[in-house]
């Protein structure tokens, strides 16, 4: 049959958004991944023609799900809490979970469910301790705007603010392992960016944690 | 299905194409149906478009619908008015592309378009099988399908699509044929009728078999049962629409009048238009192969025949990867039952998408132009084409 060659569709991992290409260097080649919450699936289909991992998304809305699968991609139009429960233990390599735990309403048990259906989970947020989040709120006293949260109090889909220290101390209170964890200083769809080594908690506009 | 075959708009398509027949099961080695009644020969029309690949890797077989036929695209003679049911699907470039594959549709066993129905005549009696013709059932069909597939030298389908009825075919063939199919898009379908849908069907049963010119099934040497299978297109018609397609459609507008004529002619367009509907209809289809074929949907049951009661048993030899899609006002065949199989494909570790596409067209969505079911479609079948290269 005369197919398309595979390497056509492999793209640049310099070309990816800079958080996801911290997410994607930790997959393994070949691995079966799980992307909850996938958006327009460039991180499943990088990691599909690139890293031949077996990939399926779970998204919300129709849009973005035509798109994934116009892609070539399998992904599932619902919501993320209900469609994790059909999936048996153990199915997937990593659960992904990427920019989406502050607009989780029971994060604890989906990060149970995340580790229920997969060997390890990869968890992104935007760190809400950043010093310029801090300095809004100390010298303007309103609620702070950033790239990575850029909205008002009154029309923001997400309902929690974390920070890379409050996952810390989540892990041991809801029971599960970091296994890894990796800061960084991008912008919400930036392709540049540096992985933050000190002081991570007050520099770092993202953490991303390999939990297990 | 509802008519809306229209001319593709910017003028693409697959071209002139032809009704050809295939039959097999010659008596006495005829077809064992579910119901355990033999039948035979069987004549089934089918239609190709595109080239079959040397290795015969590049099949795709639609399924149509209840009241559809083997004409899927392109146009039997340069005059024709109206080219094949889902002209817009199938063709050069399009959702379906023919320039890659080949497609096979095939008219279902128990129509009246080409394939063996009751309006058949019966090699036995010599006169039109009529209340003779046995049940057929979704199975039945697909068995159909199997025997002209494999009389066409294709032993794996890239992909089987269908909505609605047509979508039950798919689904029968995933589970009954699993190590032939390497692709399925069940469009608009359900793995089980609700009771809403097989009321449906019921009343539009009784219409038939209320007209007396039925005469219980035999009536093809005397007068056709027109009014009822004219009612019984109307509450089809009906559940193919939705409450807000036919309020865009119609509303409460009178047909052709300012006031009520204050007698039972079609004051409302919606009237005209299900009479209009009805009397189109009896034109092209046979009121037994109606009754017959709403009876196989009805019966239709995919997690009893194949999982003993349970949907995910029933999925369990199944190895296609599947794009499933749902419309969000279809009420014959809601988004709930599309997700049920989802979920079952789920818990089989199966391959699959899903999308719910907001359409106001009710259940007739599946047939109207669609950029974003097109791109979905293509996509996918690119997908799976790849993969199997």
């Amino acid at each position: 049959m005369s197919g398309v060659k595979p390497h056509k569709h492999k793209i640049k991992y310099e070309r990816m958004r800079f958080d996801l290409r911290v997410v994607a260097f930790w997959i393994e080649p070949g691995s079966k991944v799980l992307g909850l919450g996938c958006g327009e699936g460039e991180l499943l289909y990088y990691l599909k023609n690139n890293k031949q991992a077996a990939c399926t998304g779970i998204e919300i809305k129709e849009d973005r799900v035509a798109v994934c699968i116009a892609k070539g991609l399998a992904v599932l139009q619902g919501d993320i809490n209900e469609e994790i429960d059909d999936y048996p233990d153990n199915a997937f390599d990593y659960v992904i979970l990427s920019q989406t735990l502050q607009q989780i309403y029971q994060p604890a048990k989906l990060i149970r469910s995340i580790l229920r259906i997969g060997k390890k989970g990869i968890v992104s947020f935007p760190n809400f301790s950043h010093w310029g989040i801090r300095f809004q709120l100390l010298f303007k006293g309103c609620a702070p705007i950033s790239r990575q949260l850029p909205y008002q109090w009154h029309n923001t889909p997400n309902i929690r603010v974390i920070t890379i220290q409050d996952f810390r101390h989540f892990s041991k209170e809801a029971g599960f392992k970091i296994v890894k964890e990796v800061a960084i200083n991008t912008h919400n769809r930036n392709r540049s960016g540096n992985v933050i080594r000190f002081f991570p908690n007050w520099r770092a506009t993202y953490g991303i944690f390999l939990i297990g | 299905m509802s008519d809306y075959i229209t001319h593709d708009k910017n003028g693409v398509s697959v071209g002139r194409v032809q009704k050809k027949y295939f039959t097999f099961a010659e008596p006495p080695d005829e077809m064992v149906l579910e119901s355990g009644a033999k039948l035979g020969p069987v004549t089934i029309a089918y239609e190709t478009c595109g080239e079959l690949n040397r290795d015969a890797g590049n099949a795709i077989l639609v399924c149509h619908a209840l009241s559809g036929d083997s004409h899927v695209a392109g146009y039997y003679a340069t005059d024709d008015s109206k080219p094949g049911w889902w002209d817009i699907m199938a063709g050069p470039g399009k959702g379906i592309d023919t320039d890659k594959y080949f497609v096979v549709c095939s008219n279902i066993i128990g129509s009246c378009m080409g394939s063996v129905g009751p309006p058949t005549m019966n090699p036995g009696t010599g006169k039109p099988y009529g209340s003779d013709f046995p049940m057929v059932t979704i199975g039945d069909m697909v068995d159909a399908q199997k025997a002209l597939m494999e009389h066409l030298g294709i032993r794996k389908i890239l992909a089987v699509i269908g909505g609605s009825v047509g979508g039950m075919q798919v689904l029968q063939w995933c589970v009954r044929y699993p190590e032939m199919v390497v692709a399925a898009i069940p469009l608009a379908t359900t793995t089980k009728h609700s009771a809403l849908a097989i009321a449906f069907n019921e009343v539009a049963r009784q219409a038939i078999m209320s007209d007396p010119d039925w005469s219980n099934g035999d009536y093809y040497d005397g007068t056709k049962p027109a009014t009822g299978l004219a009612v019984a297109r109307m509450i089809g018609n009906i559940t193919y629409l939705s409450d807000e397609s036919m309020r865009l459609k119609f509303g409460r507008r009178l047909q052709n009048k300012s006031d009520f004529s204050y007698n039972f002619d079609a004051d409302f367009q919606v009237e005209s238009y299900l009479r209009h509907q009805g009397a189109k209809f009896v034109e092209r289809f046979d009121a037994n192969s109606f009754l017959f074929i709403t009876r196989a949907a009805d019966y239709f049951d995919l997690e009893k025949q194949h999982g003993e009661g349970s949907l995910v048993k029933a999925f369990a030899n199944a190895r296609a990867k599947f794009l499933v899609v749902s419309f969000t006002s279809d009420w014959l065949y809601p988004t709930y039952q599309s997700k049920a199989m989802v979920k079952a494909m789920k818990k089989n570790d199966l391959d699959v998408s899903f999308c719910e596409i907001k359409a106001q067209w009710g259940h007739d969505a599946f047939l109207l132009p669609n950029e974003r079911l097109d791109i979905m479609m293509k996509g996918f079948l690119n997908r799976v084409w790849r993969e199997t290269a």
